[in-house]
């Protein structure tokens, strides 16, 4: 009997192997940021041996697409997100970087007070067909600055998608979707998956406001976004165990939100656990459980529970960051609150 | 190089400079009558920048405007009509009645938007500048804006991407003495400012930005270095604002003594040169005619013009509808 090989690969390759689609697809779609290349033109790297960021993410592009395509910016992220946008205004699909999404704060305004809104205050005359790679989340001890999610504070501003994927394959099947949305895109990678081998899947087609079963329950609903969807899951296995059912949903995207799919499934269940690693005052996870609420109260047989991270900055040493991270025990323990 | 010059007639540019007059005139008269709501901040007494500027550019090219941005929308093309009807708040105004002043946008037209954030539009003219590169359209860009912003840490990083990615980009700075209302000297450390274009290793100029004819043909040697070279450039155009920051505010401030701006009319300037030159009084009167008929009709345009449907307000957030 032939022992099947397992073909695996991470986040970095997903991606990578995506980004090569969009520009190999589109001719209108340019990539931008700090090191994109990355050294390429040094006499210690050649074209296709630039480094292609910090986590190389666009490692290979250059050689393939050449400089007019994939373009090192000064660190300067107002220019660049700026730019971005104005591009994207202008007939491009910029796939721009922001390196981490703590920078959020150097390039707020061209996001918050342009990109997002151009085409509402243009009166539908203005596109703005962006996608911006990000990276977020705690794990790897990066500290207070290298750590954040802040997905929720792009929320609140009208305008913006907003799409968490859970793992490689997904971050795969979701990127197409992306480039070809006429809208603002932000694409969250998470840091600590960038180097997780995980088994390659067939390709699905995901779009964005369709969530995922990631696991079909009958006495909990689990949502959980991004890199809490692994943790949830894990979870429920261990919920399993003990005779409890639960369901797993993944949005996929938070902006648009599926809340049909959340909705229908705590019409079954009775009970929500929200599980996010984004600062929980006035994050995605609080408007999913005031959202249920509100819409199925008569359904819910228990309160629904938050699983988060304390409401403070991501922390540094190992200690202290593990405290900080929500993880599979304390969503069985949420789980058990709502069962209680 | 050969240095392009602008061929525009002045008796044209004159007549573009005394439609932005007359037009911000009649703003003036609806906002104190309370016909216009919000706020409007007036582009009178800097005419000469925007027309002069804006005769070289073609339709394709954009330009990113400022707070005191119906000047630039004038120059760049757009319909008097609509723009009044847009301060006016009404459904056939430019943006159907959502963005008022500061949110003009007319892209058929090259205009990528007035804007209530100073500093923001160096950065979108160098995406639309890349564009324009990425798609070998040859167009250009052109940041207008104010003093003010050249204090901004936005505009710092925008000359110094295009200087970098060698982006066709204009940049260009209506040095009208204040920031709101304080003195250049007080908030900037050069008052220089065109200096600061060798910071960032591009060309820069300053001219008289209330002589139509210079800022013309300062403008047209840019826009030509952009198309042909792919070179930005920083022009500084020292200029006067007759009124105050924005309609209401008393000015109780003045310029201070030497500003060589300072009781120069753009259209006076314009005017004396063109009489010199023979154009006689008729002409003159029957421009004057010619333009306050256009702006007397964009004013009724705007107060006969229906408001939008309420249920307009949720539309065009997205691309198509989506769950939110």
């Amino acid at each position: 009997m032939n022992k099947v090989r397992v073909q695996r690969h991470t986040l970095r390759d997903a991606v990578n192997s995506a980004i090569h689609t969009a520009l190999a697809q589109h001719d209108d779609v340019i990539v931008m940021g700090e090191d994109m290349a990355g050294g390429a033109g040094m006499s210690s790297y050649d074209e296709t041996g630039s480094i292609g960021g910090v986590f190389a993410v666009t490692q290979g592009l250059v050689g393939r697409f050449g400089r007019g395509r994939v373009i090192d910016t000064p660190l300067a992220e107002t220019a660049l997100m700026g730019a971005a946008v104005g591009a994207a205004a202008c007939g491009l699909r910029p796939i721009v970087e922001l390196m981490f999404i703590d920078f959020l704060g150097t390039c707020l305004d061209p996001i918050m007070n342009q990109g997002s809104r151009l085409r509402y205050m243009s009166n539908g005359a203005t596109r703005v067909p962006l996608v911006v790679r990000t990276t977020y989340g705690a794990g790897l001890a990066a500290g207070p600055h290298h750590s954040g999610s802040y997905y929720g504070m792009l929320a609140h501003l009208p305008g913006i998608k907003i799409v968490v994927p859970a793992n490689a394959n997904d971050a795969r099947d979701v990127f197409a979707a992306c480039v070809d949305d006429d809208d603002i895109v932000f694409f969250f990678e998470n840091t600590a998956m960038y180097s997780k081998k995980v088994a390659v899947t067939e390709p699905r087609t995901l779009r964005l406001g369709e969530a995922d079963v990631k696991r079909s329950g009958t006495d909990v609903t689990l949502v959980a976004v991004g890199a809490m969807v692994g943790p949830a899951l894990e979870a429920a296995e261990e919920l399993a165990g003990r005779g409890t059912d639960a369901e797993v949903i993944d949005p996929i995207s938070v902006v648009p939100l599926d809340l049909a799919t959340i909705l229908s499934s705590v019409r079954r269940t009775g009970r929500l656990v929200v599980v996010d690693e984004d600062n929980p005052h006035c994050s995605i996870a609080q408007d999913i459980i005031s959202r249920v609420t509100s819409e199925a109260f008569r359904d819910l047989r228990a309160a629904p529970v938050h699983v988060a991270p304390p409401h403070v900055p991501v922390p540094y040493g190992p200690v202290l960051e593990s405290a900080y991270l929500p993880g599979a025990p304390d969503i069985v323990a949420a789980v058990d609150r709502v069962l209680a | 190089m050969s240095v392009p010059t602008h061929t525009t007639p002045e008796t044209e540019l004159y007549r573009r400079m005394l439609l932005l007059r007359r037009f911000e005139e009649a703003v003036g008269t609806s906002f104190a009558r309370g016909e216009i709501p919000g706020f409007t901040h007036l582009y009178l007494g800097q005419e000469a920048v925007a027309v002069g500027v804006c005769d070289g550019l073609r339709p394709t090219d954009q330009i990113t405007s400022t707070h005191r941005g119906h000047g630039h929308a004038l120059a760049k093309g757009s319909d008097p009509a609509a723009i009044m009807a847009e301060l006016y708040g009404r459904a056939t105004g430019l943006v159907g009645g959502r963005g008022g002043s500061m949110h003009l946008y007319d892209p058929a037209n090259g205009l990528m938007g007035t804007n209530g954030i100073v500093a923001s539009g160096g950065g979108l003219a160098c995406g639309a500048a890349l564009a324009a590169v990425t798609r070998g359209t040859n167009d250009v860009a052109v940041a207008f804006m104010g003093d003010g912003a050249t204090d901004h840490g936005a505009t710092h990083e925008a000359m110094n991407f295009a200087a970098v990615l060698r982006l066709p980009v204009i940049f260009v700075v209506e040095n009208n003495g204040f920031s709101e209302a304080t003195p250049l000297a007080a908030h900037a450390s050069r008052v220089d400012l065109a200096s600061r274009a060798e910071a960032y290793g591009m060309v820069g100029v300053q001219v008289d930005g209330q002589d139509v004819q210079a800022v013309a043909a300062v403008a047209a040697e840019a826009i030509g270095r952009a198309r042909s070279e792919r070179a930005p450039t920083l022009i500084e155009a020292v200029t006067v604002r007759y009124h105050g920051h924005f309609e209401g505010d008393q000015m109780d401030y003045t310029l201070p003594a030497g500003w060589g701006a300072a009781g120069r009319d753009p259209l006076d300037v314009s005017g004396a040169r063109m009489r010199e030159e023979g154009v006689d009084e008729a002409w003159f009167h029957e421009v004057a005619s010619e333009v306050e008929a256009r702006v007397a009709a964009a004013v009724e345009f705007a107060r006969s013009s229906a408001w939008p449907d309420a249920t307009a307000v949720t539309d065009h957030l997205f691309a198509t509808e989506v769950p939110r």
